[in-house]
């Protein structure tokens, strides 16, 4: 894709989701590229308007009102721009619409190649419908019934190191080749598979499958046991998506002719935007798109990047699964007024079935929440499960693995390690108080050591991803200027002691603020507070915690501690609650030491606080 | 102008209904364009390919695994010379379709297949045999009466009806048929266990505000059809169908009776027009279905109740409101705190305004049937498309 970055100078992005359509209007602006205003509108890829081309006009038809900049032709969207006032220099889009990316992927050990696939898929952007592998525990019908039953969109088959098992690989074949799944759009199109798999077995397998599917043959996934390539695999599933999948949804082909660069899916174009900040910070960070059917989790550590899908974690048409999973108690908790459980579970039902609904009372506000905070919570759960060490590979072992004990399986994601954490989606940037989004972030993912917080100003993460592939500079300035809306910087201690501690000094510290004011603070257990410290403003930190806390900061973790914080909208918060974060078993005592952190940090009006 | 809206849910007195129906895999059409039909006229018929089931010969036969790594060392477990059937022959359940002997004959290995079935695929890379179990018939019907107006060949066919339609919010169970029944007397009153008799059996029943778990298993013990009503406890459902719906994607659920609820979670008055309609509609057939999917691909639960051709009067043919929402609109609005109240949109703020969460949104201003007037989130109203 050849775009010359000199001669862009306004831009139009648009993300088709399941339910709007949202576009984002840029330009360049006294030699920086901004952020200028959005529009919105329905999706329109279902029935009865079955065209996704009529939600974006609406969405564009939008800017062009607020801005007075004509935008749209009958042929589609005006380019290049022809003076201060009509088109743009380049048009991009991401979609999630009609359910997003749909794959099933198949491995020969399910914590080994299929477990590499999952990762390229979800890398990809695509929700990953079933895992198909040797050792999944199903009988052989069984893995061929679901998978006919599914409909996947597409299919990813890896297996075998590179001179390894070939007969296996063929057996994966030979299932996929007798469920032959219907494709989700219509009975005439080709299922698109992607083989990437031990090289010695793809005469099999394009013996087995060439003729019924879009075969597309790419290097192994896992040549190696000690060594894992998805790149090819991925661009395989982005090239396919569009060819196979994007081109029969309705309205698409249109859509396509519309712009120059390939539609992303949305998690692949928010994921894009994730690293590439982190990557320029040379940071890890922790990522999260909490969106109404899912939960996107993203992080790179120690420069490695992973994206993990909860499938059926949201805030709209997946609340009540949340509810389902994480269990209404555990929602509850952090509601601080009396609420009947009935009544919460009804509200969260008629959240399900009218998705599009904001909240309108303070009630439902808190409510919902509750509900991210669980949401966060499990999603980060699921993505430790694929953010982990590469099974079966020779690497250095631990003592106490070399000593007999297991072999280390869990993540190498570690809460403590993250310098920042960051969330985009709806609730998360409708929150009217920024606080509202810091304290669920910090909450639902447990945040420990000292951790910058960011959130996305106006859903525009997507947007810039899918930019940032063909105009860097614009989609990190955009980013940085418009979009990050930096919250500020959580110091929270590890550790915990038990509900009758609440009130013991478990840490002394000094604060050196920007204009020379030092703050001396006793820090007591099960407290949270908030300092004032503006965007762009820095204070020095130090002191010491008693044991069993700790502290991690860049320079580890432990006692005695000093680190320096950054400013935001909402400042510092010094979080002395314990990790995890255990509430007071008792109703009342649990409800007025919710109403006490949070009238404390001014999250919610006063009234929202009280019993009704 | 602001498109955030939720397009509202149908129900309409007279509309031309056009319905597709598909076999899941190619079949054969049964009924020819332009013949009218019943609801249960089977219109199409497929056989669905049966179970697969998995037989290793290799193991079977004790061979020895193909294990070289390059194409050229691999060798072939040449299982034709074992098999005693071809790909494509049927066999019987318990019949030896492979045969190994060894030791100048003393020993034998046998396959034998334990269904039923045809042999579809014989593996010499991994020793595998799929056995397909016979096919399954299905027999499409046509759910709706009406006449058939297009064949899609060898996939199905459309057919077009006359016929009042109501949409509803949630439902669960599969498509059925059954005459409408009133047992509430307004759209205030629960439908409790008291009201179902015997002559309930086989009906569609209409509650007016709220259903419960005893009178859902006592509609089903006296053989109803299917309940329309305003709401159920989220409770009631779940300890009705023994589970709890994670995502609303229903309609395969076989409980015995379809369910669905015209407004929503909780005790609803089910809205005032949408219980006169069924009131009107009382002793007529109606077909309906709770299927919904609230995600990519919106299906929400159906009743339709088919008209005489006569009482078409050209007001039928359905225009696609693609303006978004207009003063004078009907709308109901869809969170709390009025919940279920219906009204006509008064005014659209352009600018955003701040309401009680201390959100910035976009507002609309809403004269409610009673007469007074309340500005909500434009996304929490729906438009009453009638």
């Amino acid at each position: 894709m050849n775009i010359d970055p000199d001669k862009i100078n306004v831009i139009l992005a648009t993300d088709c989701g399941s339910t709007t359509s949202k576009a984002r209007f840029f330009k360049k602006i006294d030699g920086e590229y901004r952020y200028v205003t959005s529009g919105e509108a329905p999706t329109t890829v279902e029935s009865p308007y079955e065209d996704v081309t009529l939600g974006v006009r609406n969405a564009v038809r939008e800017v062009e009102e607020l801005t007075g900049h004509k935008l749209l032709s009958p042929e589609g969207i005006i380019t290049p721009s022809r003076g201060e006032k009509e088109g743009v220099d380049l048009y991009v889009t991401t979609s999630s619409a009609g359910g997003g990316l749909q794959m099933q992927v198949a491995g020969i050990i399910r914590t080994m190649t299929a477990e590499s696939a999952e990762r390229a898929a979800l890398g990809a952007g695509a929700i990953v419908m079933d895992v198909l592998a040797i050792d999944d525990g199903r009988e052989p019908w069984e893995k061929i019934e679901r998978m006919r039953f599914l409909r996947p969109d597409m299919i990813l088959l890896a297996g075998g190191v590179d001179g390894g098992s070939v007969s296996h690989i063929v057996e994966l074949a030979e299932f996929i080749r007798a469920a032959s799944p219907q494709h989700r759009l219509g009975a005439g199109f080709e299922v698109p598979l992607v083989f990437a798999g031990n090289k010695f077995a793809r005469s099999h397998v394009e013996k087995l499958l060439d003729e019924d599917y879009a075969l597309q043959v790419v290097d192994n996934i896992r040549p190696t046991l000690e060594l894992e390539n998805p790149e090819p695999a991925r661009n395989a599933v982005h090239e396919l998506f569009m060819e196979h999948v994007m081109s029969h949804a309705p309205g698409y082909t249109k859509l396509m002719k519309w712009t120059p660069v390939p539609i992303m899916p949305t998690p692949a174009g928010e994921g894009a935007m994730f690293r590439t900040f982190a990557q320029a910070q040379n940071a890890n960070l922790l990522g999260v798109g909490l969106g109404g059917a899912t939960t996107n989790v993203y992080s790179h550590y120690d420069r490695k990047f992973v994206r993990s899908v909860s499938a059926n974690l949201g805030m709209s048409y997946s609340i009540c699964n949340v509810m389902k999973e994480a269990s209404l108690e555990n929602i509850l908790r952090w509601i601080p007024f009396k609420i009947d459980d009935a009544d919460v579970c009804d509200r969260l039902r008629n959240k399900m079935i009218r998705p599009t609904t904001i909240p309108h009372t303070l009630e439902q506000l808190v409510i919902e929440h509750a509900v991210a905070r669980e949401a966060l919570r499990l999603g980060l759960e699921h993505h430790k499960l694929i953010a982990r060490p590469l099974l079966g590979a020779r690497r250095d072992q631990s003592i106490e693995e070399r000593m007999g004990g297991q072999i280390r399986t869990e993540s190498y994601v570690d809460i403590k390690g993250m310098e920042w954490v960051g969330g985009t989606g709806g609730l998360l940037s409708h929150a009217p108080r920024r606080v509202q989004s810091m304290l669920s972030l910090i909450d639902g993912f447990g945040v420990e050591g000292v951790t910058k917080l960011f959130q996305d100003s106006v859903f525009m993460i997507p947007h810039l991803g899918v930019l940032s592939t063909v105009h860097l500079e614009a989609a990190l300035q955009i980013f940085e200027k418009d979009c990050l809306v930096r919250l500020g910087t959580c110091v929270a201690f590890s550790g915990k002691l038990s509900e009758k501690d609440y009130g013991r000094e478990i840490a002394s510290i000094t604060i050196k603020m920007p204009d020379g004011e030092v703050l001396e603070k006793q820090i007591e257990y099960g407290t949270i507070q908030r300092i004032e410290l503006e965007e762009g403003k820095t204070a020095e930190i130090e002191g010491n915690v008693a044991s069993p806390f700790s502290l991690a900061t860049a320079g580890g973790s432990g006692r005695r501690f000093t680190a320096k914080v950054e400013g935001g909208v909402v400042g510092i918060l010094i979080d002395a609650r314990g990790r995890p974060i255990d509430l007071p078993k008792d109703d009342d005592a649990r409800r007025n030491k919710l109403r006490e952190w949070f009238s404390g940090l001014d999250a919610y009006p006063a009234e929202a606080l009280e019993d009704k | 102008m602001a498109m955030a809206y939720t397009p509202g849910l149908k129900r309409k007195a007279s509309t031309t209904i056009t319905k597709v129906r598909k076999l899941p895999i190619k079949g054969k059409v049964l009924v020819k364009e332009g013949e009218r039909i019943s609801y249960d006229t089977e219109v199409a018929s497929t056989n669905l390919p049966g179970k697969v089931n998995v037989l290793n010969l290799a193991l079977i036969l004790e061979l020895e695994s193909s294990t070289g790594v390059f194409e050229e060392e691999r060798k072939s477990l040449e299982l034709s010379k074992y098999l005693l059937k071809n790909v494509g022959d049927t066999c019987e359940a318990g019949e030896v379709i492979a045969r190994r002997k060894t030791f100048f004959g003393l020993y034998q290995r046998e396959c034998q297949v334990p269904v039923k079935g045809s042999i579809e695929y014989v593996s010499d890379v991994t020793g595998q045999c799929l056995i397909r179990e016979p096919p399954i018939p299905l027999n499409l019907k046509a759910y709706i009466p009406g006449t058939v107006t297009k064949v899609i060949p060898n996939e199905g066919v459309e057919i077009e009806t006359l016929a009042a339609l109501i949409q509803g919010i949630f439902g669960i169970g599969e498509e059925t048929h059954g005459e409408l029944m009133l047992l509430s007397e307004s759209e205030n009153d629960a439908l409790t266990e008291d009201l179902l008799t015997e002559e309930c059996a086989g009906k569609i029943v209409v509650g007016g505000s709220i259903v419960d778990g005893p009178t859902l298993k006592k509609a089903v013990e006296l053989g109803v059809k299917g309940i329309i009503v305003g709401g159920i406890k989220d409770a009631d459902l779940s300890s009705f169908l023994g589970y709890s719906i994670g995502v609303a994607i229903t309609g395969e659920e076989r409980m015995g009776l379809t369910l669905i609820l015209t407004e929503g979670f909780g005790k609803m008055s089910m809205a005032v027009k949408t219980f006169s309609f069924l009131k009107e509609f009382e002793g007529r057939l109606a077909c309906i279905n709770g299927a919904t999917q609230i995600r990519a691909g919106v299906i929400r639960p159906e009743i339709i109740i088919p008209l005489d051709e006569s009482s078409r009067d050209g007001s039928e043919d359905e225009e696609l409101h693609l303006e978004g929402l207009t003063s004078g609109l009907p709308v109901r609005i869809i969170g709390p705190p009025y919940f279920g109240a219906i009204g006509h949109v008064t005014d659209l703020p352009v600018d955003l305004q701040t309401v009680e969460t201390e959100s910035k949104v976009r507002v609309l201003k809403v004269e409610l049937e009673d007469g007074s007037n309340v500005t909500v989130p434009r996304a929490n109203v729906e438009l009453i498309e009638e």
